[in-house]
């Protein structure tokens, strides 16, 4: 969760949580210790209180008691007569205010044997104090509570609590006091002296309690009954356990019961008053059996602490919120210049250089940071002026670079065949340049009539610099070729050209060959160049000695030697570059010159542009998919047969034509030009014009496959008294002469397309030959002209 | 059969409150009730019958007198100052065994709610611990049960006469105590005793079944106006029932007749009273029974009178109780 929140919410977060936690704590001890503290302070006064609201109550009590109790001893001396007992009955309740009525009620038949009852009663009536016997068949008072229990108990007791039936709603408690009557060594219980007395002081004691606000006193009786309390509806009416009972509140239940056992405590509760939560403080009243309770409201008595404690938390909140408020105004000074910092990396990122950044004066890491931003800015800004710059210059650097390629690929030839009118050989070459710009040329030209020149050449390293060092070579050697016509003389003195001057120290790997076309002798010389290999006509496969010579511009004085084979007829020199052999596969496997003449061994058999086109395939397909690191270049020569002699020559044309029917015109014009010339019958003419015209066709618009630029060759000869025709053709291999002969009889529009051009051709010759050689189709045909 | 079934449909309008045509037809008669006690819940049901004008609805004008210690019912029947008193069942066997020709019309408490009661720490935890103990009883009728008891598990125990209240005992004047179980039991509860100190020991409980209060008239009142006392009877039973089912309102009527008389009150107390009163009324377990004297009990009752000598002669039952609640005319 934290992870994704910024620096001034964690920061907030942390640090107030701490402040508040550590706050807390303190707040907490404090609170308890400080409660504890006036808790017991609060205990202690209840003590207090109770102490002396007791204390008081049993010094009413007491000296009420002293009277009837006085009375009771003079009863139990003895000697008295009706008349002394009555009279000072009556000054009892005469002289003590507090007394209400006084009697001394005798066990039956005890005062008088013949009168059951025997109880003279002085009471107070208004001003006047009254007198009367108590005790008939109605009021039987030897069972009655203020008679029986100190009877049955032995001892003074308080009654309960009770109001007057007579007059008004005064409380009244009645206080019994046995007396006895020595007989022998047996005390004889005699009766009962009561005084009644008012307890309407004990409500001022009680009710002069004022504890906070809300807190009171409260007398239970021994049977628990609400005795004395500001709710005048429970006095008499409830008990504290029918309270407990009302409240469901068995904790009240509780104090009652401890209450009535004439035991004192501290405890909490909840008050009949207010419901609200308490601390009851209780003490018995020993003489009575009664229980002084008061209610100490816990929250009024707890309210300067808890006032205390409120402005305390205030404080602290306050105190929170001030550091929240300097926390947040802290990171907002380190977070906002960092947000726009970020913002800023972005707008860079997107190559906006021209921000301004806001101004940090602190000298702290932020205010750093934004310095190296804004010297950031700046180097940047120089760094990618520089950079286009540099760029800039190297575009134009490469567009020249494509300029030197496109002349170095234009100055080699390119045409094939080359010499279309020379039967003596056939010469094809290729080269497939790397991306960069290399150095691999290749040449070829004529001596003179008979001697051939071709060449084959690899400079060392790449671009512009081995670009120029190719051209420079291939022009040298070709001018130099025509002061000698010795492959070693060429190359050496090549060699002496180039190493002069050659401060970059670049070189150039050739192979250099002469080939006499009449003899099949071959000169050549291989400076440091990749051995060709030599296709015999019975399939056989072999290179060529090794170097004969070192590379061109290593040496000043290097020594160049010449070496000769023959070819026969179908034999071919193949030659190529470095870029044949060490082409590489994806395994950085070579392709090598054992693959090399396994493959030139397959292909021995097929004509030299097939062997250099399947050759090139072979390599593609081995190294697929890798860049090409070199040039390729391969050249092939295959030697025929030696040329024929002169006076043939004189009647011979050759026209070569290429594969577009608009050919067909220049093929008859050319024909034409030969007619005149021999001095033909222009019949014969038009014949062979009509023959070739329909050969050509045939072979333009069905013998090739591709869109390629095709070479059509046809020789003319004039022999004897015959016009030979020879159509010599690299179209897919084709005998006219095996098609049907057309029924010329058919209806037109069943006669099946081409078959009517060789019915005319069968038609003009005399004699019509269709041979397959060399991967080309050779058509004879005879025009007889005498 | 055919009385039987119209009394007992009779019976079922009357409990349903549906029958009232008495009230359409005939002027309200006058008549006159004391309960044998100060107003408490013990006789909640006339009370909430009289504010609710059940007796009304059954077509009589009703005044319900002050009873207690200073109005014996007993007298007031016999001085006609009242039609229809409540008695104990035994102070009405008594009373008509000595020819004061007394009619139960209807049997309102069922069980015994006597009892005596002593503290565990007096060590009375079975009867035969009461021997030889200090035993507060109330005189009379309240005497016939106890005494009973007392010679069922051969018990010698000194009787200390017991007044209204439980003080003594409470201060341990007696051992044993009397206490009705609605009443002074709960006083004594609610003193700061609880149940599991105290041993409670039920007549009831013990073959002593005597059902208490019933509703009583003369015979002479019940010959001249039968309809009188089951319209009376009716109502009453209407009360209590409708009383148990409405404690909260029966009790504020309870409470309002206590103050009218300056008694002390206090609801929890008359609250726990009239809970008893239920289980008491209601001991047959079916509202359809409250009402009926049984003639077991009623043998139980006078044959314990007579044999204590209180009676010389059990009353026939036929002529003391008439079942009012499908008591026909004719």
């Amino acid at each position: 969760m934290m992870k994704n929140r910024g620096i001034a919410f964690k920061l907030v977060f942390f640090i107030l949580t701490s402040c508040a936690v550590i706050f807390l704590v303190i707040f907490a001890y404090n609170y308890l210790f400080s409660r504890r503290i006036i808790i017991k302070n609060i205990e202690s006064s209840a003590k207090n209180l109770t102490l002396v609201t007791v204390n008081k109550i049993e010094t009413v009590l007491c000296s009420a008691a002293e009277v009837p109790e006085s009375l009771a001893y003079f009863l139990e001396e003895g000697s008295y007569d009706t008349e002394e007992m009555l009279k000072l009955l009556k000054s009892m309740v005469e002289n003590n205010p507090a007394i209400y009525g006084s009697t001394a009620a005798f066990e039956p038949n005890a005062f008088d044997k013949d009168s059951l009852y025997f109880a003279p009663y002085f009471y107070r009536s208004g001003d006047r104090v009254e007198f009367k016997y108590l005790g008939n068949d109605s009021y039987r008072y030897f069972y009655l509570d203020w008679y029986q229990i100190p009877r049955e108990l032995g001892r003074p007791v308080w009654s309960e609590p009770y109001y007057d039936v007579g007059g008004g709603d005064i409380l009244m408690s009645t206080y019994s006091v046995p007396f006895y009557a020595d007989i022998g060594k047996e005390k004889k219980f005699m009766g009962i002296v009561t005084a009644d007395i008012s307890l309407a002081w004990l409500e001022d004691i009680i009710s002069s309690i004022k504890i906070a606000r809300s807190g009171y006193g409260f007398l239970v009786s021994k049977n628990g009954t609400i005795v004395s309390h500001p709710q005048k509806g429970l006095i008499m009416n409830e008990t504290i356990f029918s309270i407990a009972e009302a409240r469901d509140d068995p904790r009240l239940r509780e104090i009652g019961r401890e209450m009535i056992k004439g035991k004192s405590g501290f405890t909490p509760s909840r008050s009949i008053f207010t419901g609200k939560e308490c601390w009851i403080a209780y003490a018995p009243v020993p003489s009575s059996g009664w229980s002084f309770g008061a209610v100490f409201p816990k929250d009024e008595l707890m309210a300067d602490m808890i006032r205390f404690n409120r402005i305390v938390l205030g404080l602290g909140a306050a105190g929170l919120l001030f550091l929240l408020i300097v926390i947040v105004w802290i990171a907002h000074s380190i977070t906002r210049p960092l947000r726009i910092l970020a913002k800023t990396t972005r707008d860079i990122a997107k190559g906006n250089l021209d921000f301004e950044l806001p101004a940090v004066r602190s000298k702290d890491e932020v205010g750093e940071l934004a310095n190296s931003f804004i010297y950031m800015k700046g180097a940047l800004k120089r760094y990618i002026k520089e950079l286009t710059e540099a760029t800039s210059a190297k575009e134009r650097i490469e567009s020249e670079l494509r300029i030197a390629h496109d002349i170095q690929m234009n100055i080699l030839p390119k045409v094939f065949p080359p010499f279309p009118d020379r039967r003596e050989f056939d010469i094809y070459a290729t080269l497939e340049p790397a991306k960069e710009v290399g150095g691999d040329f290749y040449d070829f030209f004529f001596i003179d009539d008979d001697n051939i020149c071709f060449v084959i050449g690899d400079v060392s390293g790449k671009g512009v610099p081995a670009a120029l060092f190719m051209a420079m070579v291939k022009t040298l050697i070709k001018s130099t070729a025509r002061t000698t016509s010795s492959p070693d003389e060429i190359l050496k003195t090549v060699n002496e050209e180039v190493s002069g001057k050659n401060d970059s120290c670049m070189f150039v790997t050739v192979f250099l060959a002469i080939l006499n076309v009449r003899t099949g002798h071959v000169d050549y010389v291989n400076a440091g160049h990749n051995p060709p290999l030599v296709i015999h006509a019975g399939k056989e496969v072999s290179f060529l000695k090794d170097a004969t010579g070192p590379a061109i511009g290593i040496f000043e004085n290097g020594v160049f030697e010449k070496e000769r084979i023959v070819l026969r007829p179908g034999d071919t020199i193949y030659m190529y570059t470095d870029g044949v052999t060490e082409a590489m596969d994806s395994g950085h496997h070579l392709f090598s010159e054992e693959r090399l003449k396994e493959t030139i061994s397959k292909l021995a058999g097929s004509s030299i542009r097939e062997i250099i086109d399947q050759m090139l395939e072979e390599i593609k397909s081995f190294s697929h998919g890798m860049p090409q690191a070199d040039d390729i270049t391969m050249l092939a020569v295959r030697y025929f047969s030696a040329a024929k002699p002169d006076r043939a020559r004189a009647a011979h044309r050759t026209i070569v034509l290429k594969n577009s029917l608009s050919e067909i015109k220049k093929m008859a014009t050319s024909i034409a030009e030969f007619g005149k010339e021999k001095n033909l019958p222009p019949d014969r003419i038009n014949d062979a014009t009509l023959v070739l015209e329909e050969a050509i066709n045939n072979v333009v618009s069905y013998g090739y496959g591709d869109a390629k630029e095709h070479t059509i060759i046809i020789d003319v000869d004039l022999a004897g008294d015959g016009l030979s025709l020879r159509v010599q053709d690299d179209a897919r291999p084709f005998n006219p002469l095996e098609v049907t002969p057309p029924d010329i009889h058919a209806p037109l529009e069943s006669r099946r397309v081409g078959g009517l051009g060789i019915h005319l051709m069968r038609n003009f010759t005399d004699n019509l030959e269709y041979k397959r050689e060399d991967g080309k189709n050779i058509l004879t045909m005879r025009i007889p002209c005498r | 059969m055919a009385i039987r079934k119209a009394a007992a449909f009779f019976m079922l309008m009357t409990l349903l409150g549906a029958f009232n045509i008495t009230a359409a037809e005939t002027p309200l008669k006058e008549a006159s009730f004391i309960p044998q006690w100060v107003p408490q819940a013990q006789f909640a049901g006339y009370y909430v019958a009289y504010e609710k004008g059940f007796y009304k609805k059954y077509g009589i004008d009703l005044t319900i007198l002050e009873g207690g210690p200073d109005s014996p019912p007993y007298d007031a029947l016999k001085d006609h100052k009242a039609d229809f008193a409540t008695l104990w069942l035994s102070t009405g066997i008594r009373e008509d065994a000595a020819g004061a020709k007394l009619i139960n019309i209807a049997q309102i408490v069922q069980r015994s709610a006597l009892m005596l009661i002593a503290k565990k720490s007096s060590g009375i935890k079975e009867p035969k611990d009461i021997d030889n103990k200090k035993v507060g009883l109330w005189d009379e009728i309240f005497q016939i049960q106890p005494r009973a008891f007392f010679k069922k598990y051969g018990l010698k125990v000194k009787i200390i006469p017991q007044s209204y209240s439980v003080s003594l005992f409470l201060r341990d004047g007696v051992d044993v105590a009397s206490a009705m179980w609605y009443n002074e039991y709960h006083t004594i509860i609610n003193s700061g005793y609880d149940p599991d100190e105290l041993t409670a020991f039920f007549f009831h409980e013990h073959g002593l079944n005597f059902p208490e209060e019933g509703i009583y008239t003369l015979a002479d009142t019940f010959k001249k106006d039968p309809r009188l006392c089951r319209a009376f009877v009716s109502a009453s039973i209407e009360g209590w029932i409708y009383a148990f089912g409405h404690e909260d309102e029966a009790l504020d009527i309870v409470l309002k007749y206590m103050a009218k008389a300056h008694i002390p009150a206090n609801r929890m107390h008359q609250k726990w009273m009239l809970e008893r009163m239920k289980d008491l009324i209601l001991a047959g377990g079916e509202k359809s029974s409250v009402g009926r004297l049984s003639p077991e009990d009623y043998h139980r009752v006078a044959e314990e009178l007579k044999s204590n000598g209180m009676i010389d002669k059990i009353p026939d039952f036929n002529l003391f109780y008439k079942d009012c609640r499908i008591y026909d005319e004719e």
